[in-house]
């Protein structure tokens, strides 16, 4: 075990953490796991800080879980939406969260659909900012709840080996799940459609596979991502049918998979789409884990970045 | 520059036996029934590992194995975001249920008393124990709150400015307790 000491006021992204910073967050985790097993579910050490959430692009899964995270530390909560604040009546970011800050406010949580806008704003702000995703680029908590329950089950880390299968190129998960992945010594493979598969991925290590098969084959770890809806009126692929069919878990392709190995998926699941309903609930999925690892993941992160503001 | 120890407090025998009188204070302290009730927590990290050791003595002495877990307080604080950094959290670990308990909190140094404020915190949020009592090897004076052990190795008057460092041979290399400036630190 490391001295090393946390100085972070705010988490932007997993790619710009040592892999001892990562390490350090998961450790911090732990614990913040065992206190969502207790009687008392809520511990003081947010007390008297306060934290908005501030989401530009909307969520409810990773807006419920911080939100959840900040009632267990006992901070004061605000929740602000982009339909409701003034951005859209045309004020500037900056503005808008110098205002937030004028109120006292502790830590942002922001989900911005610009990447580049949390950085702006930690660099700007007293405040402790935490990204909640932004765009394309990066949704740390989600890949650090996703190391989380992958080191639960496996016991290690490196050399571990890792499939991220799905839309990588508009998936801020994949990328925060890369970064971290690589840090920590897993051999990752992405798989995909060509034309959502980044192929410059490789240039940082990224093994790239164009079929389903020789991704899952050796792999330690399935995680497969949402096939966003949304984008298919772009045409990247032929139809969600034969998405399914060619890069989904189902009956044919489960035979690929190691029986040991673990299936994730960020949600919400397109059931049919990219797994099929035996096998999302399944003894191999670790999906609800991933989610009840996600509020201990965010209490940690909550907690350290709470840790290192600058006093007034 | 090579940093000598200050001043020594205790050398390996006299942390012994200072840990043998705890023991038996201890032992002393909880006639029959209630010895059986009582549970060790050490208070991380130098306070678990102190716990070890009383915990030895005591089941030496007594016969008695007390159950035992180790507390991290670092949740409970009440400097959060007045230091520029944070260490690592250690573990908390009660394998068993306080309710009804006589707990003996384990620390290594008694100092401002704010981390056993926040020890107290929070023993109670798992629950509700008969008694909490606290046993800490050197007391050194210097407290901030209303907070005093009730078993007690070894008291000195020490300086501010002195820290007191305990050292462990099983995790230092040696059984020492000694005080040095805090700016040396």
């Amino acid at each position: 075990m490391t001295d090393m000491k946390w100085t972070r006021k705010d988490l932007i992204g997993l790619e710009d953490l040592s892999a001892d910073e990562i390490l350090f967050i998961l450790d911090t985790a732990e614990e913040f796991k065992k206190v969502n097993e207790r009687r008392v579910k809520k511990v003081p050490v947010l007390r008297g800080k306060t934290v908005i959430n501030f989401f530009v692009e909307p969520s409810t899964r990773t807006r419920a879980s911080f939100e959840l995270a900040e009632q267990r530390l006992s901070a004061d909560i605000v929740n602000m939406s982009a339909s409701s604040s003034s951005l859209s009546k045309g004020e500037t970011l900056l503005d808008t969260a110098k205002n937030i800050e004028a109120l006292q406010v502790d830590i942002i949580v922001m989900r911005h659909a610009a990447s580049g806008a949390h950085q702006f704003l930690a660099k700007n702000l007293r405040c402790g900012v935490i990204n909640a995703g932004d765009g394309a680029h990066e949704h740390p908590t989600q890949g650090l709840l996703d190391i989380f329950t992958i080191r639960q089950k496996k016991k290690k880390i490196k050399g571990l080996n890792i499939s991220i299968i799905g839309d990588i190129l508009h998936s801020r998960v994949a990328r925060s799940n890369i970064y971290a992945l690589l840090k920590l010594g897993a051999n990752v493979t992405i798989a995909g459609p060509p034309t959502l598969l980044p192929k410059q991925f490789e240039q940082i290590g990224v093994r790239v596979c164009d079929n389903l098969k020789d991704a899952v084959e050796n792999a330690d770890v399935v995680n497969l991502l949402r096939i966003q809806h949304e984008r298919q009126r772009a045409s990247y692929f032929p139809s969600i049918g034969e998405y399914a069919s060619v890069y989904g878990i189902n009956r044919e392709s489960i035979k690929y998979v190691k029986r040991d190995a673990l299936i994730m998926h960020p949600g919400p699941i397109n059931r049919g789409v990219e797994l099929e309903s035996e096998f999302a609930d399944g003894d191999q999925s670790v999906i609800l884990e991933q989610v009840t690892n996600g509020l201990a993941v965010r209490m940690a992160v909550l907690y350290l970045v709470a840790g290192c503001l600058k006093t007034n | 520059m090579e940093e000598k120890i200050e001043n020594r407090l205790m050398d390996a025998r006299a942390m012994e036996l200072a840990i043998e009188r705890l023991a038996s204070k201890i032992i002393e302290h909880f006639p029959g029934k209630e010895l059986k009730k009582m549970a060790f927590l050490g208070i991380q990290e130098r306070g678990t590992w102190l716990s070890e050791r009383l915990y030895k003595r005591v089941f030496a002495q007594s016969g008695n194995k007390p159950l035992i877990g180790t507390i991290d307080t670092s949740m409970y604080r009440d400097d959060i975001g007045l230091r520029k950094n944070l260490s690592r959290i250690l573990e908390t670990s009660i394998p068993f249920d306080v309710n009804d308990r006589n707990i003996v909190l384990i620390d290594d140094v008694l100092s401002s008393g704010r981390t056993i404020r926040a020890a107290l915190d929070a023993i109670t949020d798992y629950g509700r124990p008969k008694t909490i009592r606290l046993a800490v090897l050197v007391d050194r004076g210097s407290r901030e709150f209303p907070i005093a052990a009730d078993f007690i190795g070894m008291k000195y008057v020490v300086s501010e400015k002195e820290k007191v460092h305990v050292c462990f041979k099983e995790h230092d290399g040696e059984d020492i307790v000694y005080t040095k400036n805090r700016s040396e630190n």
